[in-house]
């Protein structure tokens, strides 16, 4: 008896932590879903990532205000964001260089920043969990829906942070799917040349979506050092950023698909994590690696490779076909 | 003819003005530290290229950088782009030292070297074949693929030092330090040093009666430092590169593939062929700097990511601003050495992080790659019949008589999945 | 005509549109010199040239992707600023592009809303884009379901699509830009009956097109560009073929074409029962049987789309063929690879020749060996020997005229002729048993097709076999002995060139097989002759 709750509290944990670390892959993969349908691949997220994750932190650890956090985080990976625009869409660099370039850069300045601002490594405290607790008046108890047995656990008790990363997805779904914002982003990014003869600016489209995307990356990167692991170091992020545009791959371009890969992803991660905690025979190092190799394994899916956005890393010229 | 002058000068000098405008934003940094960027900036130089030890470090570190920047430089021009050298070096590194703690003792020590030297170098091929089959038969976009390779490598070289390759003596000692035994000796590639030995030349600077910088060249070349005969080997490598990719039927194709599969696929050219073979020639390179660092530097493995030390990243830098082309990545990779060589002084000088060129090698990828729409746009040019003809090849062309051109974005965007 | 000005979308006439002096360059060209041109409501005109002659160059101007240098538009005798396509379709101007601008993994409803404002912004509204659609296509004639998408649609589907959006944005004035050239005969009449009704109601249409037949048929006045200077504006009731062809290229030209008859000799080609299927499952060719003879020019005539294109990756390896025998003389080449094809004596000019055909920054010496850079003499099997692929590129250059400033000139430098002339060379030097030649002459100027024309007809007389591919039907009856004429995919009919009518090509392009026509001639000859006096 006493097995079968300690395996069902290992079941529990993993789902909890696998919705929990959806979060960042989720702000940064829905950003970079936007930029890639209408055309831009945007590999400098790493970097946005990096830089908003120490500023938010920094923020955090001067103010005591996570939302103060949040909102330089975002506004930095919103610069960061139109300097991608400015060599993809404006110098027509070639996007999958001009990304690492920028990861790089933002390695390097976020290393760079907290080495001389901060020095060490501190910590700081995020969001609290939220507990959806109800109290009546006159009665004097409270009644916590996170206290509610599985479900509770599983579903009710995760930062706001982690709920307005989910609430995002049927957002981007619907902007994408019954605005004409949507309409504009999908047909910049399936046939530029199209929209441009009946009067959309592409690459103004493609602007706004690059620094939206860049905006959620450093709110994604912020989500991570405030909120999941409460501290800031070099090179925080060490690949998710990547993962996070594979994401986009792998979940068909659509904002469900890129949830769902979120999840499988993180629920993989989870598993590593508590296999480390419950020390099961694999060792550490080969369980870390899983959730690389699973990346690879998404990718050569040939599941949804035609939506891919045809325009996809190609600049757009009037007049040149 | 002044116009197409004008434009093929300013088209060697882009990535010169990459390098000084990333160097500009760094002392605008340098400034918000409160740091002078002159000073700065000389103690990176003068610590990187005016002393015999430090010219050694530069050209130690250009060494795996030349490597890397030339596999890098082959599948770029095959169409395919190479994040993964990080990876394949570290693999490469790995097969090494395990081939030369098992085998070092047992056999001859050039016999040793040569055996090391294949193995690292298939080794870092066979790492980078799998993501340039993934990409040539299921579209997979290498680079996403090739970091997750990256990242794969490192972890596989934790465990093999951590269990398997780890050193005796730290199993002994309870430590569990992640590093492997010491290399037998005899699978050190000779130095610099060495080879003045067998050459005959013993006597110190201040005994010739040299000073100044000759000093420190002739130290250089035969007093004891780290230089190793790893840096003749690249340099022998990027000459055979350059008559590979231009004077062979096979450079043809992988720059043909490169260049526009569509075209080499009706011309009878086997793309998925080429499209892997220009991934795993660029894996050979970077596996076997690899090699080339554990038998010429460290003589042993520890750290992967201090082992690759960022060169898969900083070689993709070098490949991009010696044009892609072999024979200008050699000055490029120096100039990049430098700079990190120079980093890391500077930082003793000055106590800014040297991070910072990490900030300046994102800078100069981001304004080279940038500064292409200029090479572009004049290179589309139509000649009219009647204009007078220009002097020699177009030097936004693929020909082997100028420096190459980077993969356009229409190329290189079919390349990308 | 309507009596109250307004078109039957409810939207007020253009009476007129002038462009005058319009100037318009590109780096190395001067496309559009001192341009006029005008056109009224109620008028279909012509605008003609060849290929590079201004044409689209001037539409582009007038429809706001290109600024001109010099010269203004007036609209109504005002003038008007065309800064973007936003501008030009505020005035009332639509144009119905020759690659339609049509995103094709959405519905007709979101290719038409593009980029207006919706009732309900942000949310879109396409129930109501729909109906007005629905309203607008029945108003002029024209079927179209908003919801289906595009990609599923036939090409004549696709152009009424096109149509409707530019009269949703309420175009007055209709560019069109070469409609026919994806359509079979029938397909164009069709259009036309629209065409001609628009322009009864009150819209003012302009008919791009290097097509004498149609501007003959179809037009009300002609406008001939040449080189980029408006040559002359006549009414289409007052010209000659002959007259406006000579404009067109500014000396005399020969319509026809002189081939003599030949005796043909072996079979060099044969292709039985081939069948192949497509990445989406669909039968791209069906039992194709047919032969190539040495000497002989066979045309594969058909609109496009309907297997050429896969007929000729068949037979060159690079389209996996699933059921039946491709033969070269006596090899059985089926679904082998290219390279050994290549090698087995096949010669294949692409349809897209910058795109498949060369490399275009390699230089034009690198260009021509980029089939046989493995063999001698341009190689020892490893290293290139460049003495070889040298004097090879030098005496190409020399004996097709190809206009290049060096032999190591990047060929995107060269003109499209030239690149043509290049491809040519290559591919004819080889000495090759069969030669594949797709589309040889679209997009290039008249000087340049003439002298493939030649070629063509030379290598014929000294026994190659050629498989010709074309949409132009006026090619194909000058250069072909035999004409096969495709459907879905399927043969309809095989006949000798100089025995068909093109209404029956025309016939058996639409789908019709030979049977059928020669059946249906047959009844109407018949069904004539019993006719009472």
């Amino acid at each position: 008896m006493n097995e079968n709750l300690t395996a069902m509290a290992i079941v529990l944990g993993i789902m909890h932590s696998g919705i929990r670390l959806a979060t960042p892959y989720l702000y940064a993969s829905l950003g970079e879903m936007f930029g890639q349908r209408s055309g831009v691949l945007n590999l400098g997220v790493e970097g946005i990532m990096l830089v908003g994750s120490f500023f938010g932190f920094y923020v955090v650890f001067e103010t005591g205000n996570p939302w103060l956090g949040f909102a330089a985080a975002a506004f930095v990976g919103a610069l960061m964001g139109l300097l991608m625009a400015v060599v993809s869409v404006t110098f027509k660099a070639e996007q999958g260089i001009s990304g690492i370039g920028l990861s790089l850069f933002g390695l390097g300045v976020s290393s760079l920043l907290f080495k001389t601002m901060l020095g060490s490594v501190e910590g700081v405290e995020g969001f609290s969990e939220l507990k959806f607790c109800f109290s009546s008046i006159g009665i004097d108890s409270t009644f916590c829906l996170s206290e509610v047995p599985v479900a509770g656990e599983i579903v009710f008790s995760h930062s706001v942070m982690t709920y307005i990363a989910y609430a995002l997805v049927p957002i981007a779904a619907y902007v994408l799917g019954r605005t004409t914002w949507g309409l504009r982003i999908k047909a910049v990014g399936q046939n530029p040349e199209a929209a441009d003869s009946l009067g959309v600016s592409v690459n103004l489209v493609r602007y706004i979506t690059v620094i939206v995307g860049g905006l959620m990356a450093g709110i994604a990167g912020a989500s991570l050092s405030i909120s999941l692991l409460g501290v800031f170091q070099e090179n925080l992020t060490n690949g998710i950023g990547f993962i996070a545009v594979a994401l986009v791959y792998f979940g068909g371009w659509s904002p469900w698909g890129v949830m769902a890969g979120a999840l499988l992803f993180s629920t993989v991660s989870s598993m590593q994590l508590w296999g480390q905690v419950l020390n099961l025979p694999i060792p550490s190092d080969v369980a870390v690696m899983l959730p690389y190799v699973l990346t690879i394994v998404a990718l050569a899916l040939p599941i949804r490779r035609a939506a891919q956005p045809a325009a996809l890393t190609k600049p757009f010229t009037r007049g040149e076909n | 003819m002044r116009r197409i002058k004008f434009y093929r000068l300013l088209d060697g000098l882009v990535p010169f003005i990459a390098v000084a405008a990333a160097l500009a934003v760094g002392a605008i940094i340098l400034l918000l530290q409160d740091t002078n960027p002159l000073t700065a900036y000389e103690a990176m130089f003068k610590g990187a290229f005016t002393n015999k030890n430090g010219l050694a470090d530069t050209l130690v570190k250009a060494t795996p950088l030349l490597l890397v920047a030339l596999g890098v430089a082959i599948a770029f021009r095959g169409g395919v782009i190479n994040i993964g050298a990080e990876g394949q070096l570290i693999m490469g590194a790995l097969l090494t030292t395990y081939l030369g703690v098992e085998l070092g003792d047992s056999l001859p020590g050039p016999l040793v070297i040569l055996v090391c030297l294949l193995g690292g170098a298939l080794m870092g091929g066979a790492w980078a074949a799998l993501p340039g089959y993934l990409k040539a038969k299921m579209g997979v976009n290498e680079i996403l693929s090739t970091i997750m390779m990256n990242q794969i490598a490192i972890q596989i070289g934790f465990f093999l030092l951590r269990g398997p390759m780890i050193d005796p003596a730290e199993l002994a000692a309870g430590t569990g330090i992640p590093h492997s035994a010491r290399l037998p000796n005899t699978t050190d590639l000779p130095r610099f040093t060495d080879i003045a030995g067998w050459l005959g030349l013993s006597k110190s600077a201040e005994e010739m009666g040299l000073s100044g910088f000759a000093a420190e060249v002739y130290g250089l070349l035969v007093e004891p430092t780290r230089l190793h005969s790893g840096l003749i080997i690249a340099a022998i490598l990027a000459v055979l590169v350059y008559i590979f990719l231009w004077r062979t039927t096979i450079g043809y194709r992988i720059r043909a593939v490169g260049q526009n599969q569509a075209a080499s696929r009706y011309a009878g050219i086997n793309v998925s062929r080429y499209i892997i073979l220009s991934m795993t020639l660029g894996g050979v390179f970077a596996g076997l700097a690899g090699s080339i660092e554990i038998l010429g530097l460290h003589h042993r493995m520890f750290e992967p990511t201090a082992v690759s030390a960022g060169y898969g990243f900083s070689g993709i830098v070098v490949a991009l601003f010696g044009f892609l082309h072999p024979l200008t990545i050699i000055p490029s990779a120096l100039l990049f050495a430098g700079l990190l060589v120079g980093g890391d002084k500077m930082q003793r000088a000055v106590q800014v992080p040297q991070v910072l060129i990490t900030v300046i090698l994102g800078l100069v990828v981001l304004f080279v790659v940038s500064a292409d729409i200029l090479v572009r746009r004049r290179a589309t040019r139509r000649v009219s019949v009647d204009e007078p003809s220009p002097p020699g090849p177009d030097p936004g062309a693929d020909t082997g008589t100028g420096p190459g051109a980077g993969p356009g974005t229409g190329t290189t965007a079919e390349a990308i999945s | 005509m309507s009596e109250d000005n307004l078109l039957p979308s409810g939207l007020p006439r253009i009476e007129s549109l002038e462009m005058r002096g319009i100037v318009k360059r590109f780096p190395g060209v001067l496309a559009n010199d001192h341009v006029d041109f005008d056109v009224k409501a109620g008028e279909i005109h012509a605008l003609l040239g060849e290929n590079g002659a201004g044409k689209s160059t001037l539409m582009k101007v007038l429809y706001g992707l290109y600024q001109p240098e010099e010269g203004e538009i007036l609209l109504n005798g005002e003038v008007i600023q065309t800064h973007s396509p936003t501008d030009s379709i505020a005035h009332g101007i639509g144009m119905i592009h020759q690659h339609f601008m049509l995103v094709d993994n959405l519905s007709v409803a979101q290719n038409v809303a593009l980029g207006l404002k919706s009732t309900r912004e942000p949310r879109l509204d396409l129930d109501v884009v729909s109906k007005r659609i629905v309203d607008l296509a029945e108003k002029y004639g024209l079927q179209v379901d908003p919801r289906a998408i595009i990609s599923k649609l036939a090409v004549g589907e696709r152009q009424r699509v096109e149509i409707v959006k530019a009269l949703y944005r309420g175009a007055a004035l209709l560019v069109l830009d070469e409609p026919t050239a994806v359509l079979t005969p029938q397909e164009v009449d069709d259009i036309f009956v629209i065409f001609r009704q628009m322009a009864r109601d009150g819209h003012a249409l302009i008919f791009i097109s290097h097509k004498l037949d149609e501007i003959i048929d179809l037009t009300d006045r002609v406008t001939v560009l040449r080189d980029g200077r408006a040559i002359g504006t006549r009414p289409t009731a007052g010209v000659t073929k002959r007259h406006l062809a000579n404009m067109m290229v500014g000396r005399e030209v020969l319509l026809e074409r002189v081939r003599v008859e030949r005796e043909v000799g072996e079979v060099r080609l044969q292709m039985k029962g081939v069948t192949a299927i497509n990445e989406d499952d669909k039968q791209v060719l069906k039992g194709i049987d047919f032969e190539v003879r040495s000497g002989e020019i066979v045309a594969v005539a058909g609109v496009s789309g309907n297997g050429q294109r896969q007929l000729a990756e068949c037979i060159a390896g690079l389209f996996p063929v699933k059921d039946g025998q491709i033969k070269l003389e006596d090899k059985d080449v089926t679904n082998l690879p290219t390279a050994v094809i290549l090698a087995a004596g096949l010669s294949y000019i692409p349809e897209e020749r910058m795109h498949d055909g060369v490399i275009k920054n390699f230089s034009v010496a690198e260009n021509l060996v980029l089939h046989d850079h493995v063999n001698k003499p341009y190689s020892n099997g490893l290293f290139l020997n460049f003495k070889n692929i040298d004097n090879h590129a030098q005496e190409m250059i020399a004996d097709f005229d190809i206009k290049t400033p060096s032999k190591d000139t990047p060929i995107k430098n060269l003109s499209g002729g030239n690149i043509q002339k290049l491809i040519l060379a290559r591919e004819l030097s080889r000495r090759p048993r069969v030669l594949i030649a797709a589309q040889p002459t679209r997009g290039v100027d008249i000087g340049a097709t003439e002298y493939i024309h030649n070629q063509l007809l030379l290598q014929r007389a000294e026994g190659l076999a050629t498989l010709l591919i074309s949409e132009d039907l006026d090619e194909v009856q000058a250069l072909s002995d035999r004409i096969v004429v495709m459907y879905g995919g399927e043969i309809m009919g095989i006949v000798n060139s100089n025995e068909a009518s093109i209404e029956e090509l025309g016939l058996m392009m639409a789908g019709e097989s030979l049977e059928k026509v020669r059946a249906k001639t047959a009844e109407e000859m018949t069904a004539a002759n019993n006719q009472p006096e």
